[in-house]
């Protein structure tokens, strides 16, 4: 097996010098009956060219050389080449978490980097050196709002990323508080007249996510104020990072829970990606996950250490603010070279190319349905109501190579014939005529209908 | 480094110059960029017109670097660290094992990282067939029915079983009130079953480092949901009475967790399904390679029994009659989502690359390698080392500081000079069943002369502890810093850069002259 460095009378040499007669003597612990006497019925042994074609097989087998307008929390933006080239460095990619800090300065300054980036991003004073991802990270964000406030009440916008919300639901379900649900309204944002009908004095918080689901950008002042007038805390969601190159950033808000994917990290089906928590100091110690602090060493030069562990696990244990160990670390410093690559102006230049693609493509497309809250300030998602389902729809995008819109009809079915659509940096104007024009040619039985 | 500072043989390693580096905002200077847009192909906007109030007015201070200058910034920082690639890391209960490099090429494939997580299952069945065979990999590897790849690490993992176990209950009237854990345990269990809703409570060990079957006996009631359990535990010691343990369990109606930290000592010899565990997760980064990165990301498998197995996290996989693989949410009685889409899929591309790679007879051979590994270590350090325990090790063996105490050396100075010879330190401290403790973990990635020269480290620093121990309690001395002042770093947390750029951008290091 080419990655174990012994040979077999090396192997034999060691047991000698144990003072094993064999290697099953060393596995005598575990009862006769226990022990596996087959092989695994696993694959065989596989050569590299084997392995690389067998994923080559399946890399086959997925979408390969589609248009694609599907965002939804997982957005397709340019990722410079320098992020992969430096994070394959060993050094990053072999490491382990920076508990050791003589030897891990390396990535203990690049998180630290990573914590100041989401600072200037968020407007807050702290952030974390990161979460699983933005769904856990919401979900954290909701518990440390409840230890902060003592109470067990919790809104959550309905307009935030429906499998953030049900991963809320299950990490509430057994702290004691429960999560309701706040509707929006005809422009598409969270309904603020619900909103302060049902902040309460045991409200622990409201959590928005912005911009939200459908791509809206929700009015974060008006919502801390309901909020904050009844002593409770605002989270905001922000599943686009790009966003924050040209959205005000949520000043207003105690904590903000943040999917950083958008920085440089590849879709992948899924993950890894990447959660930050950020929030304003005095909540310092009630924030879940790891933290990395500069300091000075015994001759006084600066370094860099993981710091007020006595909120995590290892220390405290059953009275931790989470159970959190593993994070994301070299998917935060993924984003950290993002953020350094983009620099203060190109984060902006991002944003502002983002919002025209958008602008065009919801005017564009717009015109083959009906685009839905048109009038409420948006980044780079729209809604898009057809005469087609979407279904319907996406089979004939399909033969022209072309992935439309998410269908909501799971999550928001009173919206009927919707489609949530997204359009960044890499959407060509071409791309958007061509899935106009597939739009335009509807059969006209279904747009009878 | 200095002559005066370093004594003994350090056949490992010799100084050589790193380079200094200044944060990225001390470098940046206005007007450098390291990107390039493509020019706009559709009418530009006037985001204050299209977004109103909601437009940002404040610019981030973010750096302005050039591309040649990111590159040397973070080439730079990645020297300042110790890594698998460079030498052994002995890290016990973490298996800091080799991460081959295939398993990142083929997780940058196209198909497979520009899969969108939504994109139509149809146009997806080459990264569920990756799923598919990962998950029908894993349950033959520990023999149990149902799995879920939904958890992004290992205390996520537990979370989710947890969570398993208490909706089993819940299904049968009651969801229990109490996990026992115990006190050899890693933190996160005890912290994973707060989060549960449940109360801990702790077993103390028996005299062998092990579970004390007769204790457990007595505090196992009808309030027990389960008991979470490392095996082999966290000592490297595999459980013998793992049998009468689950008994004892079942007898009340409680389940048996396993944490699967320490899998990589049981691959191919035994199955946790075979011996009577529930409900467990599995760490793909530790036991099937996938990196560490500095913390992350991981990935926490959770598998179970049959009777668990409709409380999985929706959704699960499934084959559909025409053969292809689907996503299925209608789950009544799923505990819910752990986290969004599908899990950390990147991780297991990898994780599946390992286990191709090795093939059941490679899987095999890699658990007896850890495990030689692991004895040759004991075997060679232990007239030097106290070993609290003589019950024998499996894939690591921990030791006490008992013996260097007595001249002021704790392990964690052993550990700090054991930078100076050119390893990573093993785990200090854990587990806390062990005042003191040493707890080394080689792996099956290492040779038998990188394991020569880490024995004659520690046994150099064995004598160094009786000779000079002052060498040992103010290591490391070869490093960029020395040791760090950790009490400032938390009493006056400093958790972002805000300072101004120093005149120069750099800011000098006067102290570093000791080499």
């Amino acid at each position: 097996m080419r990655y174990l460095p012994k040979s077999d009378a090396e192997r034999a040499a060691m047991l000698r010098d144990i003072g094993a007669a064999s290697i099953d003597e060393l596995f005598s612990v575990i009862p006769n009956e226990y022990r596996l006497t087959r092989d695994l019925n696993v694959p065989r042994q596989m050569g590299e060219s084997e392995i690389i074609d067998h994923f080559k097989a399946a890399a086959q087998k997925n979408a390969n050389g589609y248009t694609s307008f599907l965002g939804a929390g997982a957005y397709r933006h340019y990722r410079p080449v320098i992020i992969d080239s430096l994070v394959q460095r060993g050094e990053f990619l072999t490491s382990y978490t920076p508990y050791q800090a003589e030897i891990t300065q390396g990535t203990l300054q690049a998180i630290f980097e990573f914590q100041t980036m989401i600072c200037e991003l968020t407007g807050k004073d702290i952030a974390n050196a990161s979460m699983y991802d933005g769904s856990t990270g919401a979900a954290e964000a909701v518990m440390m709002a409840v230890r902060i406030t003592g109470r067990d009440g919790v809104l959550v916008a309905r307009t935030a990323h429906p499998e953030y919300r049900e991963v809320m639901h299950t990490y509430a379900q057994h702290q004691g508080h429960d999560a309701r649900e706040i509707d929006y309204g005809s422009d598409g944002r969270i309904d603020l007249a619900a909103l302060d009908a049902a902040v309460t004095n045991q409200t622990a918080c409201v959590l928005v996510q912005s911009p939200n689901f459908f791509g809206i950008v929700e009015d974060i002042p008006a919502i801390a104020e309901i909020a904050h007038k009844k002593g409770a805390l605002l989270i905001v969601s922000i599943a686009e990072a790009v966003s924050l190159g040209i959205v005000r950033p949520p000043v207003e808000a105690d904590i903000v829970s943040m999917e950083a994917q958008s920085f440089g990290v590849a879709l992948s089906y899924g993950g890894p990606y990447c959660g930050v928590l950020a929030a304003k100091e005095k909540y310092l110690r009630q924030m879940p996950g790891r933290l990395v602090g500069e300091t000075r060493d015994t001759e006084g030069r600066r370094g860099f250490v993981l710091t007020l562990s006595t909120r995590e696990q290892h220390i405290r244990r059953e009275k931790a603010t989470s159970n959190i160990c593993t994070n994301q670390a070299l998917v935060a410093l993924m984003a950290t070279i993002f953020m350094t690559v983009y620099g203060k102006q190109g984060i902006r230049e991002l944003a502002l190319q983002n919002l025209a693609k958008a602008k065009y493509a919801a005017d564009t497309l717009g015109k083959q349905g009906k685009l839905l809250f048109a009038s409420t300030p948006r980044f780079h998602e729209f809604v898009l109501q057809t005469d087609e389902t979407p279904d319907q729809l996406n089979v004939r995008l399909l033969e022209k190579k072309i992935i439309g819109g998410l269908s909501l009809k799971k999550w928001y079915p009173e919206l009927g014939n919707a489609t949530l659509w997204c359009a960044t940096e890499l959407t060509t104007k071409e791309q958007i005529n061509t899935a106009a024009s597939v739009l335009a040619n509807a059969p006209v039985t279904a747009a009878a209908r | 480094m200095a002559t005066n500072s370093f004594t003994g043989n350090t056949r490992k390693v010799t100084a050589h110059l790193t380079q200094n580096e200044s944060l990225s905002f001390e470098k940046s200077s206005p007007g450098k960029k390291g990107y390039k847009l493509g020019p706009l192909d559709v009418p530009a906007v006037d985001a204050s017109a299209l977004l109103g109030a909601a437009v940002r007015n404040t610019e981030p201070t973010l750096p302005e670097l050039s591309e040649i200058e990111i590159i040397r910034h973070f080439t730079r920082l990645s020297t300042w660290n110790y890594a698998i690639d460079l030498g052994m890391y002995p890290l016990g209960s973490c298996t800091m094992k080799y991460n081959p490099r295939v398993n990142e090429f083929v997780s940058r494939l196209e198909g497979i990282a520009e899969a969108h997580p939504y994109q139509p299952e149809s146009l997806s069945q080459g990264a569920l067939e990756v799923v598919k065979l990962l998950q029908d990999c894993l349950l033959e590897i520990t023999g149990m029915d149902a799995i879920t790849l939904q958890p992004a690490a290992g205390a996520h993992g537990e979370f989710t079983g947890i969570l398993l176990a208490r909706a089993y209950h819940e299904s049968k009237g009651n969801p229990r009130k109490t996990i026992i854990i115990p006190d050899s345990a890693h933190g996160t269990n005890p912290a994973t079953a707060a989060s549960c809703g449940y109360q801990v409570i702790n077993l103390k060990s028996n005299s062998q480092g092990g579970v004390d079957v007769a204790a457990l006996a007595e505090i196992v009631n009808e309030d027990t949901a389960a008991m979470m359990l490392t095996n082999p535990s966290t000592i490297g010691v595999f459980e013998n009475e793992i049998h009468k343990i689950a008994d004892v369990l079942h007898d009340k109606g409680a389940l048996l967790y396993m944490d699967g930290a320490n899998m990589n000592a049981l691959v191919g010899k035994t199955r946790p399904g075979d011996f009577g565990v529930d409900v467990m997760h599995l760490n793909l980064h530790k036991t099937f390679s996938t990196p560490h990165g500095g913390g992350g990301p991981g990935s926490g498998p959770v598998a179970c029994k049959k009777t668990l197995e409709p409380f999985l996290p929706a959704p699960v996989l499934t084959r559909g009659s025409d053969g292809q693989l689907h996503w299925n949410y209608d789950r009544p009685q799923s505990v819910g989502r752990v986290r969004m889409l599908y899990g950390n899929f990147g991780m297991f591309v990898r994780a599946l690359a390992y286990i191709l790679a090795n093939g059941p007879d490679g899987l095999r051979q890699t658990t007896e390698d850890a495990v030689l590994n692991a004895n040759y270590i004991r075997k060679k350090l232990e007239d030097v080392y106290e070993l609290p325990y003589a019950t024998p090790s499996m894939h690591e063996v921990v030791f006490s500081d008992r013996r260097q105490t007595k001249n002021g050396v704790k392990t964690g100075d052993i550990a700090k000079r054991l930078i100076d010879y050119g390893f990573h330190p093993y785990t200090v401290s854990f587990p806390l069943i062990v005042a003191g403790a040493l707890m080394i973990e080689p792996t099956e990635s290492e040779s038998r002369e990188e394991l020569d020269l880490f024995i004659d480290a520690m046994r150099q620093i064995a004598r160094e502890a009786d000779e000079n121990p002052e060498l040992i309690t103010t290591a490391p001395h070869s490093t960029r810093v020395s040791r760090l002042d950790e009490t400032t770093a938390a009493r006056k947390p400093v958790l972002r850069w805000k300072g101004p750029p120093a005149p120069n951008g750099v800011e000098i290091d006067t102290a570093a002259k000791e080499w």
